[in-house]
């Protein structure tokens, strides 16, 4: 067990891991709750844009998607709140639009390469010391607003409308959630792909929820459910010699059936 | 509790309201008193929800104005004042994970402010609030998986938290059996003539709303009456409101 922790490749895994784990169900929560689940995955494909671009004009493939998926994620919540097309309609313009861009790119710069493919899907081996810093300086500021303005986040998830009505700026906040949803998906690319990324925000809330708890517990089940499957999943990945990204999802997805199988039968 | 009847608390003034090419309120002009009951009563499209939502600032008038408390809508910042029980309060996600208690606290959070959290003053408006609801013994339960009837009575009680002057309804008893309706337009009396709270009721359902509020208000694109409920079934305002010929039928949903 202790020769794990001599790689400093896996402290750092183990470091950006429990960052991203403990920040995405908070996010998570909002977005599953606003049926907005599938905005993580288009987020997600738009970052790959990102990357891509950031290959292709050889800048860190980690800015040019933070940048385009935070773009991306402030056009699609206009598009989305002028109700000139359906909700999942904008998200399926954007997902598909951005996996064509980044295709093309892909293409101009000479095809799929070794770097292209830890994109996809993640690798704690490829976690480097700036990215752990990257989502530490991003990270708890995200931390930050959430607290301060989580009653708010809370009021218009449950009942935009009402949260409107009482004074509470709902337009602000909607495009606040999708930014941070943006910004923490870019950071999550290193430690579990693209492909996977929205696995992590949404898997343990949706888990979660099926205890049928309050609000707060069903937040902290979520929060435990998180940080579970990415420590244990980075631990297990190291001596299976599996990839993380997809070890981590794939207990997240395991819990949930447990979960939900165990509930169906006391019924 | 003295109420002064002659204070405006929501004033419509020529207010007309268009989807495009379709009008679906024609110059109104309302003015809701202080203390007052107001029942707003129309047919289903006839634009009662819109002309609420008008007066709530979530949809902005092609025409006229609002003023709220006096103050005209786009300068009004006293939104706690003001109680409002959507119509998606009847049909609520039932797997969203929330007790009783958080959904009653989102009614602090507008009054309280950005920036804030909740502290024990809030905790005991919200326990009090149940209270006056006969609700605290669900404080602990999860929304969702109370009746249609308990939920709608949380709902009044997240309005009553915030302290409001006034509570809006929209359509509030769709899919509420009629004996638990009756319970709940007893609590509406209550608040109305205990708590001294101007309320408005927006329903489709005519002869329950005539004998319940002390004021109507008919719409149907344009106000087609506004005055006492009992006055409202001399005259023609029916056939204006819904066209000739129309036969009613005493239905319970």
């Amino acid at each position: 067990m202790f020769d794990f922790f001599h790689y400093s490749f896996v402290i750092r895994g183990l470091e950006a891991g429990i960052l991203i784990a403990f920040i995405a169900p908070l996010i998570g929560i909002f977005l599953v709750l606003r049926r907005y689940s599938l905005i993580a995955d288009t987020l997600a494909h738009i970052s790959l844009t990102g990357v891509a671009l950031g290959l292709l004009l050889k800048i860190d493939p980690l800015l040019t998607a933070l940048g385009t998926s935070t773009l991306a994620s402030v056009a699609m919540e206009r598009l989305r709140s002028s109700k000139k097309i359906y909700g999942e309609s904008a998200l399926s313009l954007f997902l598909s639009g951005g996996l064509a861009f980044a295709v093309l790119i892909i293409g101009l710069s000479h095809g799929f390469s070794v770097d292209l493919f830890s994109y996809l899907f993640g690798s704690i081996v490829t976690v480097r010391t700036q990215d752990v810093v990257r989502i530490g300086v991003l990270g708890i500021p995200i931390l930050g607003v959430l607290f301060i303005f989580f009653k708010e986040f809370v009021y218009i998830s449950f009942d935009e409308e009402a949260a409107r009505v009482s004074g509470i700026p709902t337009r602000l906040f909607n495009t606040l959630l999708i930014v941070l949803a943006a910004i923490i998906i870019a950071l999550s690319i290193p430690v579990i792909g693209i492909l996977l990324v929205s696995a992590l925000l949404v898997l343990p809330v949706i888990t979660a929820i099926q205890l049928k708890k309050n609000f707060i517990q069903t937040l902290l089940l979520a929060e435990l459910i998180s940080l579970s499957s990415v420590i244990s999943g980075i631990i297990i990945s190291f001596y299976a010699n599996l990839s993380s990204g997809a070890t981590i999802v794939l207990i997240m997805f395991v819990v949930f059936l447990l979960i939900f199988t165990i509930k169906e039968f006391r019924k | 509790m003295p109420i002064d009847h002659a204070k405006n608390s929501i004033v419509v003034k020529n207010v007309s309201f268009s989807y495009g090419d379709t009008t679906v309120l024609k110059n109104i002009s309302l003015t809701i008193h202080t203390g007052d009951y107001l029942g707003m009563i129309g047919p289903n499209g006839g634009g009662k929800t819109t002309l609420l939502k008008v007066m709530l600032g979530l949809l902005r008038p092609t025409a006229g104005e609002i003023f709220l408390f006096g103050t005209p809508l786009r300068n009004f910042r006293d939104w706690p004042m003001i109680g409002y029980v959507p119509q998606k309060a009847t049909h609520i996600d039932p797997l969203f994970p929330v007790s009783v208690w958080e959904v009653v606290a989102m009614g602090r959070y507008g009054a309280k402010g950005l920036f804030n959290h909740l502290d024990k003053s809030d905790h005991v408006r919200i326990a009090q609030s149940l209270e006056y609801v006969s609700m605290q013994a669900f404080a602990h339960r999860l929304i969702g998986d109370l009746s249609l009837g308990q939920q709608q009575r949380v709902f009044i009680a997240r309005a009553l938290a915030a302290q409001p002057e006034i509570i809006i309804l929209d359509e509030p008893t769709v899919g509420i059996d009629l004996a638990t309706q009756e319970q709940f337009y007893a609590l509406l009396k209550k608040l109305n003539q205990e708590l001294g709270l101007t309320l408005v009721l927006v329903s489709h359902d005519i002869d329950v709303v005539t004998h319940e509020v002390t004021e109507l208000a008919c719409i149907n694109q344009t106000l087609v009456y506004h005055g006492n409920p009992e006055t409202f079934y001399t005259g023609d305002t029916l056939e204006r409101l819904y066209g000739k010929n129309v036969r009613f039928i005493s239905h319970n949903h």
